[in-house]
């Protein structure tokens, strides 16, 4: 089976890449040629979204392209394995959103500019694999390359002092976790012979498995708890977005830290439904701690980006909150919290995309982040200042804004299990009404600032990437049933297998 | 009956209008404003005659669609009227995740509908005023007013549609975002801003609390499922009420959820802070908003979830003791304030507590009479405090006085709006206001006495504040306005000592009509022509919940009035005759006074020593530093552990042939040693 739309659309990205390095000259055709890659890179991801065939008697997995002796070696068959399922496709449309947005957030980069773009091409190829890769060496090679372009990016165009510090501190974390994660899959391989994710979960609930699996499960489910990132594995975060250079920030806190949601429930949950299953209590707490420690120490910051990478750490936290779902109610599994979780994947990709975006608009005109000398710029930027307070009452979770229909369904699918922590996670929503409007408050609105008089509102070429992501937000938000309804064919596979562990635990 | 679009179409056209205006208009004028602005040498200020047809249109086009939905809504109470209140439309799935249903439709049962009556109308008077009193904005301000005010009405509209109460929900926070806007409308002022955020982060307490019942209800999704039924739509809510599946203590827990958002959006204590700091809007916000409609959307959302509140004696009892305490508890501060625009805030909080009160016990229709009356003449005090605004240039009462004789139409509607508010029969207020002392009254037990009594000591009061308002601004001599020494909230306006403009007067005249005979008309206590004996009653009694008509108490009334004329005569003895001096009087109880002033300290409370001492100086302090220097710390602890035990392993790497060979030696002794021995 090949039909290619998977090969292509992993690919393109690495391709251009190579172009760019070697034959397009002058740093305007870099640009031009760059961003007509994500462009159609974006096409693609949402031509792959509509062809997800979402029909009751549709395969599980479809647009599969497989070669099954890629890597022919009797002992360790690895297979060249891509294809989508109802999980996968929604993530392969938001990478394919953020990947065009982050090309052209970075319009006015000047330094080392091919070299830039080639990193920002292969960023975007290597989380299109972690998305569609269906074996799991595959996954850990895309999972692995992701690291090179993003550890270049923030270390050569982040901002000073610090960002060799950051990138370093972004590599050790990630590669520590990826480190078991890789542990892991060779046991899961040599107790069963296979690669292959979509066999793996029928092949481990048959028993076999070479250790405890338990402790396999640990030592994968690190790696995810990492890049998540899960309180407390999470301090590489705000240093890592606070240094990124925008488009990295957007890619950061879009898709890549959905790779950690996106691993629990393709593998975790999947995999070991039992085990999972085992710790929802553990999710639903670290899920709170995460949702109200985030919040509480957002309020604290004064560097606009600072502040919104611990926003995402308290966002992250309704994601991990829903997965407690897994665990399910007098012996049901429901799909709800779950789906919450995709849901908020998704949802906080677009929402926080959009704010580190404006974030580094502002920064480019005011060549400042520090929140208390901004101030007064609503005036000067009405349509920045627009686009701001849209990005923050959708991250506060307003009704026809994307952000209340996830976190609606973690709420509504997580209380009947975990009621009294999701009862508490739900307070959340105050503290986030607080963090987003009080900087809102600060750096928008007020007196006009003397120092700021020149600054100018968004070009045309800016406005593209915010209307795209204002556009994500606002046709979840009215109209969720486009997203969930994909997810939902995803999630029911997992619910089922959830089903069968919990039922099993109860007799 | 409308068909469906047609009701649609109340809601869609504003929206469209803010849609338009905000998308269309307003960008449009980005490419034309600049080159005008250049040709005419200014870009500050256009007077209203100034105004380009793009800004003209704004308002015009928002008029329209309000004009359209109030025609509708109109149509809509008669349909409902012939159609005894049933409703005939049917919810569209939104979205299904496993057990999970959310759907979007319309209940027009005959809350809704006089609730769309109420928006509609109000709404439309105060865009039409609005036109004279934004003049002085330049277009884009102006055109961005419009847009809100219609994004306002269109999530009004949408509220009290709703048949699914996370539809209901999504409805509730876009009026508060409007709100939000509308509060922060002139957002280069600090305090604007401030009050914008405040009423948003105070409002959403409540709306936790909303949404923890809603959360609750979906947890008995089982039973109702097994009923047949969803539990976010409302109509198979009341449903589940009859039939005991919400009973007991699932129905005062839903219930006080619901309450909780009830309590944010009413402004009811204890989350009554943010409403008088939201005057800092424009004054006919101030009248659509905060005092006719979104406000009131507390008291439309208990009576919305009637049945399950009436499954639970414990949180009627709260209601009753919440706002009738509110009551009260807001008519003494509107005792002190000097702030026009605050005394009616207060005002409003304190009848909102009325109508509260009257859900409390139990009096469903008497709530919403109330909040029937209120909404006109509360709209128009609002409105006459912005057009004595235009003339003295100021809010603060201090500097105001002998406004009527410059200004005799707005003084006449303001009085009229008076006397209704203080509850003088045959006033609009005084029918609702003295239903709702009855139903008290009637009330059976302690809890609805103590909610009596407070509810008429507030009367009382409420006739000398609002005396004194009127005392203070339209008699005696001017005190020089916005020209005056000292003043403050002037924001660089002047004195024009004349009449406002007729869009202003227009709308005062038609409000206090209603402020005068509404009252009586819509509930009268004999058949008056077209409108049968206590109509309004009768006719929500056609809705899901079963309505009382009590009669007319000839001795309750009299009392009541005579309360409120005690209160207005004492605000004439001691402001217009200087018999009793309001100075010595204030000296005398200055602990009250002080006290009163301050707000009870609840703005200290809150925002000194729970947000700012403890949560943020606290809690999030202590958070930030443990992040900052424990967690980052482990981190860092373990790089550092690594890299000296790399240093230290180090030393053993010395490429020293010798050494490596001594210790192969020394190795493979071993194991030889220990093959040896184990063989």
């Amino acid at each position: 089976m090949f039909s290619g739309w998977l090969t292509t659309i992993v690919f393109l990205p690495l391709a251009g890449a190579i172009i760019i390095a070697l034959f397009v000259r002058g740093d305007k055709n870099v640009r031009w040629f760059a961003g007509i890659i994500s462009l159609a890179e974006l096409v693609l991801s949402i031509a792959v979204f509509a062809q997800y065939d979402l029909g009751a008697g549709a395969d599980q997995f479809q647009l599969v392209d497989k070669i099954e002796d890629w890597i022919p070696v009797e002992s360790f068959k690895v297979q060249y394995f891509l294809a989508i399922d109802g999980l996968s496709a929604p993530m392969v449309l938001l990478t394919g959103i953020l990947g065009m947005v982050s090309v052209f957030a970075s319009w006015s980069v000047k330094e080392r500019l091919p070299e830039y773009f080639m990193w920002l091409l292969i960023l975007q190829s290597a989380v299109m694999g972690v998305f569609t890769s269906m074996d799991f060496f595959l996954f850990f090679i895309f999972w692995e390359l992701e690291l090179i372009p993003m550890f270049f990016l923030i270390s050569i165009w982040g901002s000073k002092p610090n960002r060799e510090y950051s990138a370093m501190k972004f590599l050790i974390f990630t590669l520590l976790g990826s480190a078991f994660m890789l542990v892991g899959i060779l046991v899961l391989f040599f107790s069963f012979d296979t690669f292959d994710m979509t066999l793996l979960p029928d092949a481990i609930s048959r028993g076999g498995i070479l250790l405890p699996a338990s402790l396999v499960f640990t030592m994968i489910f690190i790696a995810f708890a990492v890049k998540l990132p899960i309180w407390p594995l999470h301090s590489w975060l705000p240093d890592a977005h606070t240094d990124a250079p925008t488009a990295a920030s957007v890619m950061l806190a879009g898709v890549l830290l959905k790779m950690g949601a996106y691993g629990m429930l393709r593998i975790s949950a999947t995999m070991f439904p039992e085990v999972m299953a085992g710790i929802a209590w553990l999710l639903a707490s670290v899920g709170v701690i995460n949702i109200l420690y985030g919040a509480a120490i957002v309020l604290r910051q004064t560097d606009l980006k600072r502040l919104i990478a611990f926003s995402s750490i308290s966002h992250m936290g309704f994601v991990v909150l829903g997965l407690s779902a897994v665990v399910g109610v007098n012996g049901q599994v429901s799909t709800v919290g779950i789906t919450g979780a995709a849901l908020q994947m998704f949802t906080h990709g677009t929402i926080t995309g959009l704010l580190f975006l404006l974030a580094g608009f502002i920064y480019e005109r005011t060549h400042t982040r520090h929140i208390p000398h901004l101030g007064g710029l609503a005036t000067r930027m009405p349509m920045l200042t627009g686009a701001l307070v849209l990005a923050g009452l959708a991250s506060l979770g307003l009704p026809s804004t994307s952000g209340f229909v996830s976190e609606i369904h973690v709420f509504l699918g997580v209380f009947p299990v975990w009621s009294w922590l999701t009862a508490v996670g739900a307070f959340g929503v105050v503290l986030t009404a607080g963090y987003i409007l009080w900087m809102i408050q600060r750096a928008m609105f007020g007196p006009e600032n003397q120092h700021l008089n020149n600054v100018s509102d968004a070009t045309v070429m800016e406005m593209v990437p915010v209307a795209v992501m204002v556009a994500a937000i606002m046709v979840v938000g009215i109209y969720p049933a486009i997203i969930a309804d994909v997810f939902t064919t995803g999630i029911q596979p997992i619910v089922d297998s959830l089903q069968i562990a919990v039922t099993a635990n109860l007799q | 009956m409308l068909s469906e679009s047609l009701v649609w179409l109340i809601l869609f056209a504003p929206l469209a209008a803010f849609v338009i205006i905000g998308f269309v208009i307003r960008p449009l004028m980005r490419l034309v404003i600049p080159v005008a602005a250049q040709e005419h040498g200014d870009d500050s200020t256009h007077s209203a005659h100034g105004r380009s047809i793009l800004g003209g249109s704004a308002g015009i086009l928002a008029i329209i669609a309000i004009g359209v939905a109030f025609v509708l809504s109109i149509v809509a109470l008669f349909g409902s009227i012939d159609n005894h209140g049933d409703s005939p439309y049917i919810a569209h799935d939104w979205l299904t995740v496993g057990n999970l249903e959310f759907t979007i439709g319309i209940l027009m049962d005959p809350l809704t509908t006089i609730m769309l009556v109420v928006v509609t109308s109000v709404s439309l008077l105060v865009q039409i005023y609005s036109v004279g009193y934004m003049s002085h904005e330049d277009d884009r301000g102006y055109a961005r007013y419009y847009a809100y005010m219609s994004l306002f009405s269109a999530s009004m509209i949408g509220l009290v549609l709703a048949s699914n109460i996370v539809q209901l929900f999504a409805f509730w926070e876009l009026v508060g975002l409007s709100s939000y806007l509308l509060i922060g409308f002139w957002f280069t002022r600090p305090s604007a801003v401030a009050a914008a955020k405040k009423a948003f982060i105070v409002t959403r307490i409540g709306d936790f609390g909303l949404l923890l019942g809603i959360m609750y209800l979906f947890f008995h999704q089982d039973a109702f499922t097994a009923a047949g039924l969803n539990s976010l739509d409302i109509v198979d809510i009341y449903t589940a009420v009859d039939a005991k599946i919400i009973a007991g203590g699932v129905a005062t827990w839903i219930a006080a959820g619901i309450f909780a958002g009830a309590v944010g959006k009413s402004g009811q204590f204890p989350l009554h802070t943010w409403l008088p700091d939201a005057m800092e809007g424009p004054t006919p916000v101030s009248a659509l908003i905060h005092a006719a409609t979104m406000v009131a959307a507390g008291v439309f959302l208990v009576a919305r979830f009637f049945p399950v509140f009436e499954a639970s004696e414990t949180m009627m009892n709260v209601i009753i003791l919440i706002g009738g305490f509110t009551a009260l508890f807001a008519a003494t501060m509107g005792l002190v304030a000097t702030d026009i625009k605050r005394v009616l805030a207060y005002s409003t909080v304190s009848q909102l507590g009325y109508m509260m009160l009257a859900l409390g016990v139990g009096a469903y229709s008497v709530a919403i009479f109330h909040l029937f009356t209120h909404a006109f003449f509360k709209a128009l005090l609002f409105l006459g405090s912005g057009s004595v605004n235009h003339a003295s240039g100021t809010f603060d009462m201090r500097y105001m006085g002998g406004l009527r004789k410059v200004m005799p139409i707005t003084y006449a509607s303001f009085v009229i709006g008076g006397i209704s508010l203080a509850g003088i029969l045959p006033f609009a207020g005084g029918w609702s206001k003295d239903e709702v002392l009855t139903a008290a009254w009637n009330g059976a037990g302690a809890i609805p006495a103590i909610g009596f009594w407070m509810a008429l000591l507030a009367a009382g009061m409420t006739g000398f504040y609002i005396f004194r308002a009127i005392i203070l601004t339209f008699h005696g001599d001017f005190r020089k306005g916005a020209d005056a020494e000292g003043i403050e909230d002037t924001h660089g306006a002047e004195v024009h000592l004349k009449e406002s403009p007729i869009a202003m007067v227009f709308p005062l005249i038609l409000l206090s009509i209603a402020a005068v005979g509404i009252g009586f008309v819509v509930n009268p206590l004999f058949d008056l022509g077209i409108v049968p004996q206590h109509w309004f009653g009768h006719f929500l009694g056609q809705g899901p919940v079963h309505v009382e008509i009590e009669d007319f108490n000839v001795v309750l009334a009299p009392i009541a009035m005579l309360v409120s004329i005690s209160g207005i005569v004492l605000a004439f003895l001691m402001y217009q005759t200087k018999v009793v001096s309001a100075e010595q009087l204030g000296a005398r109880f200055k602990p009250v006074y002080i006290l009163l002033v301050r707000k009870y300290y609840f703005d200290e409370l809150y925002e000194d020593i729970i947000v700012r001492r403890f949560f943020y100086g606290g809690v999030a302090r202590t958070l930030d530093w443990i992040d900052g220097s424990i967690i980052n710390n482990i981190g860092k602890f373990i790089g550092w552990l690594g890299a000296n035990v790399g240093t230290a392993l180090r030393q053993l790497q010395t490429g020293q042939t010798q050494e490596y060979g001594a210790a192969i030696s020394i190795g493979i002794l071993t194991i030889v040693g220990l093959y040896l021995w184990f063989l």
